[in-house]
């Protein structure tokens, strides 16, 4: 069954953590769908490096934290933040692929 | 003691908090407020020029309510990377509306300023001996970034804050800490175990953002007992749940699970979070694990150049479909029109476009572009003139350059203001934010009792 990632969760964001780090927290809903899309790991490096075009290597980690039904994953900055062409000091908006995410549950 | 009870009034000194909150706060007897008054989140610009990204009457504000208050219950004060980027110059002018405010209410408190700021003369003996190594996406440092940083600060945790306590101080102005540091110093000098004061205070340093729905200008109450914390707002429009107060220990970190400080790392893969009622959050089991060696992240920002910006519209479809070519085009054209000023060695150009792939850049997956676009067109120059000069001419090379298909003759731009040109002040970048080694804190720190 295919479902939209906005529909199934309350928070898709993105962050700073450090200017060299983008965060990504995608917080569900409901423990059983989080727990489904954990336990086929539907959130993963493959899935992140086609939403932002980027490598293997860009992708620094991807946790699953049950406690807030979240998982999280970063991604190095190509420029940090404030430097000489950044775009989003904050980190802040850099969420929107997620937001288009279909899962198969 | 039993309990020790924590006010933190707002995510960041100066957000402002309800009174109505602050005042509820109060009543529930804290022995101790404390606030983060600072972040880097703003980017390098503020530590180079040793402002704040917050204003003086912004901070006098929150300070007037929180020093009136906390005179009157008789109880200290904890204030973090004072003036936003935690440099001398950031913590002097904190202690300055600290002052002011101290007088105009005729109250006194025993005052210690923490100053954090590192010496290049450290850092280089530091580096020099193996001692400083990247957090984990910065590339290694070297002897010339640490040489052209304008200003170091190191995040200092928990030990100048209780030493600054025990000393006898009751309002502490501290340089670059960790953000949790100014919240779990008061209980970990009265005993209570480390691992739930700073998981404690990593929810409480954001104010209300660890509750639904999330403010960052509210406050947020914590009660830390010896084996669990209870955490609420204390605005009766706020709750926490679990769930958000679970989901703000992933708050602009990497790891949700590692809550990192100078000596060890507090552990939270055991820790449970229950919901006592509507709106409180109880929390156990977080453990902190010490590791042998101490490690403070120390920040530099160097000095680019200066900026120059200016901003416009275009509603044109001839025009926005030829852009990107436009504007290598323009680039071309100043090169040319300017031979003397190397492009690269004295001044770059950018064009930020709105409408196209403005926020994301690089990272946009999409390729649609929008009826209207907004352009930035930005140059940083080795010097203003330099800076100035160029920009000037990339606007008006823009504005009036001929293209295919153009029928719009009289100008390509709807420019959104008069001056059109926008001094951007001096421009930094991140020089320095990896981990230095220490065998005490004491290296780094410097405290003043006035």
């Amino acid at each position: 069954m295919a479902i939209n990632l906005k529909d199934i969760t309350q928070v898709i964001r993105s962050k700073n953590a450090g200017p060299f780090i983008l965060t990504f927290d995608v917080i569900f809903k409901d423990f059983e769908i989080y727990g489904k899309v954990k336990e086929k790991h539907l959130i993963n490096r493959d899935l992140i490096k086609k939403l932002y075009n980027i490598f293997d290597d860009d992708i620094l980690d991807i946790v699953y934290f049950d406690d807030a039904l979240a998982v999280k994953f970063n991604i190095k900055r190509r420029i940090p933040s404030g430097n000489f062409g950044d775009r989003d000091i904050y980190g802040a908006q850099q969420h929107a692929p997620v937001l288009d995410v279909v899962l198969e549950l | 003691m039993k309990e020790i009870r924590i006010l933190s009034p707002n995510g960041i000194l100066g957000y402002g908090f309800p009174l109505s909150s602050f005042e509820a706060g109060l009543n529930l007897k804290p022995d101790v407020i404390a606030v983060d008054a600072g972040s880097i989140d703003p980017g390098p610009y503020y530590l180079g020029a040793g402002v704040s990204f917050t204003t003086r009457e912004e901070v006098k504000r929150d300070l007037v309510y929180m020093l009136r208050g906390a005179y009157s219950l008789d109880i200290p004060v904890l204030i973090g990377t004072a003036g936003g980027a935690g440099a001398k110059p950031h913590v002097d002018w904190v202690l300055e509306i600290v002052d002011e405010v101290l007088k105009e209410e005729k109250v006194e408190f025993r005052r210690a300023v923490i100053y954090s700021d590192v010496s290049r003369e450290l850092l280089l003996n530091k580096l020099k001996n193996g001692k400083v190594n990247p957090l984990s996406a910065e590339p290694p440092l070297n002897d010339e970034m640490i040489h052209d940083s304008e200003r170091l600060v190191a995040q200092i945790g928990v030990e100048a804050f209780i030493e600054a306590l025990e000393a006898g101080a009751n309002l502490i102005i501290a340089g670059r800490s960790l953000d949790v540091a100014e919240f779990a110093a008061f209980p970990i000098w009265k005993g209570f175990p480390k691992g739930l004061a700073i998981h404690l205070g990593k929810i409480l340093e954001c104010g209300a953002i660890a509750a639904e729905p999330g403010s960052g200008r509210d406050c947020l109450f914590g009660i830390l007992r010896k084996d669990h914390f209870l955490v609420y707002p204390t605005n009766q429009g706020r709750r926490c749940t679990k769930t958000s107060v679970a989901a703000h220990s992933l708050y602009e970190k990497e790891d949700p699970l590692k809550l990192w400080v100078t000596d060890g790392c507090i552990d939270i893969s055991e820790a449970k979070f229950e919901e006592l009622d509507e709106r409180t959050v109880k929390v156990s089991g977080s453990r902190f694990v010490s590791k042998d060696i101490s490690h403070l992240k120390v920040e530099g920002v160097r000095f680019v150049g200066f900026r120059f910006v200016c901003i416009a519209g275009s509603r044109d479809p001839y025009f926005i479909s030829s852009l990107l070519e436009l504007e290598d085009e323009v680039k071309r054209e100043v090169r040319e029109n300017f031979p003397n000023i190397k492009e690269g060695r004295d001044y770059s150009i950018r064009f930020v476009n709105y409408g196209i792939d403005g926020v994301m850049g690089e990272l946009e997956p999409r390729s649609n572009v929008s009826h209207e676009v907004g352009i930035v067109m930005e140059v940083v120059g080795k010097n203003r003139e330099t800076a100035k000069t160029i920009l000037a001419s990339v606007r008006s090379t823009l504005l009036h350059i001929g293209f295919e298909g153009r029928r719009s003759t009289a100008g390509n731009l709807a420019i959104l203001f008069s001056p059109s040109d926008f001094d951007g002040g001096k421009v930094y970048e991140f020089s320095v934010h990896h981990l230095m080694e220490v065998d005490s804190e004491k290296e780094v720190y410097k405290t003043s009792f006035i």
